[in-house]
């Protein structure tokens, strides 16, 4: 019998510190036994630049919240690309920490930032290119833009918890993160 | 006096009158998930975490007397489906950003979370634009997380004697201010003594200058999940048919 066709997964970090996806690799070992199982698509590790173009992909996994319009653009991408999609870590299911600016004015911020802080030098502006995606108002979760299957809190949610939720799902079954193991912070 | 037992998901719990749903099974050590309820006040009823179905229809198990042979479900996928959504309402009505919360670890709503494997607010954030109030020396009030209890409010009228909070508004704008002309909790009489400033069972009664001082690990519902700890919330013989 030949061996089951491996997975394809594909992950990206849109707003967020790529903190999950170090914890991600904090499986440690078990990284190759998940080799067995999978292989990378589009990721951060490969040099792949966009989700499914080697052909559909099973399991996106996205780190961080939608804060611009390039990040709405790549969750799209991978929503129309993949099976399953999962949000990984406090931004991108709650917004998290750049979600803190929400009740802030965008304009104010920006300005504080490039114009009116100290130290800037001077005649700094806010950077204003065709080239540099649009920041949104405020800063969303990805399950405010597109469907998404399963969610994994944490900031970051620990290796474990990842290790744990990746390989029920593997297994065909609904992912439980007990006692110790979910977490939001 | 133990004459009487009702049944929750079939298991017979010992009441003595006077004790609601909540006092019994927790009494006899069964857990009913709470935010609202505190085993030294009268209950209030308004989180509704503890609904049960009685008989088949749904009732608050922190106000609904224990009666004899009463059949109450609590732990139903249909029941705690239910929790799940209220959870998840208060989680994007107000701002909770654990990562940077000084309860995170020691929360009675994250703790709850877990309990229920909430892995997602599911529903659109509000993001509200609440404020932080730091004019009181010793105890920061960060609104963002209220979920409106009335903890504090009871807590300082009962006990207290001093009246520092009320609620203000209706409905969505329903909102926690602080009875003093200026707004600010620096203005009161407030106390990090108050009864008031030790029952908030979420992050926004915060005594200042001990943020994070205990390491993950070591916070209160690190070791065991919240429903370990009902011993914490047995009634007090003080509260025993003192409810209203
Ligand atoms: S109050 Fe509780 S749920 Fe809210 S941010 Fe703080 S720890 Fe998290
Ligand atoms: S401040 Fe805390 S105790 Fe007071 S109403 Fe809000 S959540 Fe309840
Ligand atoms: S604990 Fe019963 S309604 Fe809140």
């Amino acid at each position: 019998m030949n061996a089951p066709r491996k997975l394809k997964v594909a992950t990206a970090s849109l707003a967020g510190c790529f903190g999950c996806h170090m914890s991600f690799l904090d499986i440690d070992e078990r990284l190759l036994d998940l080799l067995e199982l999978i292989e990378f698509d589009r990721t951060p590790l490969t040099d792949i630049k966009h989700v499914g173009a080697n052909g559909p992909v099973d399991i996106g996994i996205i780190e961080g919240g939608v804060c611009n319009a390039e990040n709405v653009h790549v969750l799209r991408d991978f929503r129309a690309n993949c099976k399953i999609l999962i949000s990984l870590g406090a931004c991108s299911v709650n917004g998290g920490l750049p979600a803190q600016r929400n009740h802030l004015d965008l304009r104010d911020i920006l300005k504080a930032v490039y114009s009116t802080d100290t130290g800037l030098a001077s005649g700094t502006q806010v950077p204003n290119d065709a080239e540099l995606p649009l920041t949104l108002n405020m800063v969303h979760p990805l399950h405010e833009v597109v469907k998404i299957d399963y969610f994994i809190p944490g900031c970051p949610p620990s290796g474990d918890a990842i290790w744990k939720f990746l390989t029920d799902l593997l297994a065909g079954q609904t992912p439980h993160l007990g006692h110790g193991l979910i977490h939001y912070d | 006096m133990m004459s009487d037992t009702f049944n929750i998901d079939g298991q017979e719990i010992p009441f003595t009158p006077g004790q609601s749903v909540m006092q019994a099974a927790l009494t006899a050590g069964v857990f009913i998930p709470h935010l609202c309820y505190h085993p030294e006040f009268r209950p209030h009823g308004s989180c509704k975490l503890c609904t049960v179905k009685v008989n088949g229809r749904p009732a608050s198990s922190c106000t609904l007397p224990a009666a004899a042979g009463m059949e109450v479900e609590s732990n139903t996928p249909e029941i705690l489906d239910k929790r799940r959504s209220l959870l998840q309402m208060l989680l994007v009505e107000g701002n909770h950003f654990c990562p940077s919360c000084e309860k995170s670890g020691n929360c009675q709503l994250q703790a709850l979370g877990y309990e229920l494997e909430v892995f997602t607010p599911h529903f659109n954030q509000f993001y509200p634009n609440r404020p932080v109030d730091a004019s009181h020396p010793d105890i920061l009030l960060d609104l963002n997380r209220c979920i409106l209890c009335e903890l504090c409010i009871r807590a300082s009228a009962e006990v207290d004697g001093k009246n520092v909070f009320s609620l203000s508004g209706r409905g969505i704008t329903k909102h926690l201010i602080v009875n003093a002309e200026s707004g600010k909790l620096g203005d009161t009489d407030f106390a990090l003594t108050d009864k008031a400033a030790q029952v908030c069972p979420v992050g926004v009664i915060l005594p200042k200058r001990i943020g994070f001082a205990v390491p993950i690990g070591q916070r209160h519902y690190d070791a065991a999940p919240f429903s370990a700890h009902v011993d914490e919330f047995k009634p007090t013989a003080a509260s025993q048919g003192e409810r209203s």
